[in-house]
């Protein structure tokens, strides 16, 4: 237990975070492994968890009928991955394939929901946490939807 | 000022719809340029259009350039081939603050075609290594067929001290690189404010999100960071005001500025 506070202490998304919420949390946390084409998860399917990426890249798609998937986003070292264990129905909304194999924490959706529940301090910290990632991510799809290359002179 | 015919060398394609020309100059024009600067290039029978000088400057005799096929003159410019002649007017413009970036990190954000105007300046610090330190380059495109000098960037990676990132908008399951855009990248940069100059070309917006970011997130003031802005420019002398930007004609006074300078005026819509 001792190991995955250490990691999880030295991830970006936990810079900073009081020792005491750490070892909450690593009572949630496991070490995960994903091959290079493997799904973390399916759109659809149960959020149960989110990752915080050690090692490896991770692709966002979107499926869409008769044509390929579309890679919204990847995602690496340092940053993390999933937001719906928070938001009811905790279902994916993407698939999240390997692009190369990742090393990660899962933390367990179900057991941080109801650690939040006990302890709205560290419920607040970690919704502090989500909210500046969710913030960046939708500023960059804000731009990304302006296709501003689309129309670009030399 | 009389438009002086250069031979074009070489045409290479770099994508589906740009292409890089490389034209010998004549002694008697010079061919000297500080990069960033940009020159009228005049396709006889066609029209005149302003394109920004991506070649090296440590390269004498010739002048090289970047095209997107866009519109009818950028249309005929790159069908042009090798052997073709096309008329040169200048260099022009103010240029990249390579003395002021001396000794200093710097950082080069670049979006889409946005790459060619910064290019020299990379060539630049790569000559000079001794005198820069970190060099940083973030590099977004609409999607991997989009993506330029690909060739130049995976060596520019491999350089000592170099960080070299490229992203793009949008990816399909062959591409194995990043996806997001360019302003994804910061998550994977540090910078140290206080010796960092940072210069920014691409599509306004996106240079505005960029600015914003670095300002925001890694403390960079406004008077380190340099972008080149576009407007529609003819004589490239300050006279016709077809590219006044404010107080500023972006041919004469540009089209290199600080970012200082622009703020104020970016976020004016009329503008």
């Amino acid at each position: 237990m001792e190991n995955l506070e250490k990691i999880l202490s030295e991830h970006p998304f936990f810079e900073g975070i009081e020792k005491a919420y750490l070892d909450i949390l690593a009572g949630c946390a496991s070490n995960v492994r994903f091959e290079a084409g493997a799904y973390l998860g399916r759109e659809g399917e149960d959020a149960t968890s989110f990752f915080l990426i050690r090692k490896g890249k991770v692709a966002l798609e979107i499926r869409t009928p008769q044509r390929p998937p579309l890679v919204i986003l990847t995602l690496e070292d340092g940053d993390i991955l999933g937001f719906s264990w928070l938001v009811p129905p905790h279902l994916w909304r993407f698939d999240m394939r390997a692009v190369e194999p990742v090393r990660a924490l899962a933390l367990d959706g179900r057991c941080l929901r109801r650690k939040c529940n006990e302890n709205h301090d560290l419920g607040y910290e970690l919704l502090k946490r989500f909210a500046y990632v969710v913030d960046n991510r939708l500023q960059a799809t804000r731009l990304q939807l302006l296709d501003v290359y689309a129309a670009a002179r030399s | 000022m009389a438009p002086a015919p250069h031979r074009i060398l070489r045409v290479k394609r770099e994508t589906h719809d740009t292409f890089t020309l490389t034209l010998e100059v004549p002694e008697e024009a010079g061919g000297e340029f500080a990069p960033g600067q940009f020159s009228m290039l005049y396709v006889f029978g066609v029209g005149e259009l302003p394109i920004s000088i991506s070649g090296d400057p440590g390269v004498p005799g010739q002048l090289v350039y970047t095209v997107r096929a866009v519109g009818k003159a950028t249309g005929s410019l790159v069908k042009l081939r090798a052997g073709d002649w096309v008329g040169v007017r200048g260099p022009f413009g103010s240029a990249w603050p390579v003395e002021a970036a001396r000794g200093k990190d710097v950082l080069i954000v670049a979006g889409g075609i946005g790459l060619a105007p910064l290019r020299s300046v990379i060539y630049h610090v790569l000559n000079n290594r001794d005198a820069y330190g970190r060099l940083t380059i973030l590099y977004g495109a609409r999607s991997p067929k989009d993506l330029l000098y690909r060739v130049d960037f995976r060596s520019w990676s491999r350089q000592m001290d170099t960080h070299a990132l490229t992203t793009v908008d949008h990816g399909d399951l062959r591409w194995r690189g990043r996806v997001g855009v360019v302003t994804t990248l910061f998550r994977y940069v540090r910078l140290v404010p206080e010796r960092t100059i940072a210069m920014l070309c691409g599509p306004e917006i996106m240079m505005r999100y960029v600015c914003a970011e670095i300002e925001k997130n890694h403390q960079l003031p406004a008077s380190q960071i340099h972008l080149t802005m576009e407007r529609n420019m003819k004589c490239a002398a300050g006279f016709c005001g077809h590219c006044q930007f404010g107080p500023y004609f972006i041919c004469k006074d540009g089209p290199v500025f600080s970012y200082e300078r622009m703020k104020p005026l970016l976020g004016i819509y009329e503008l």
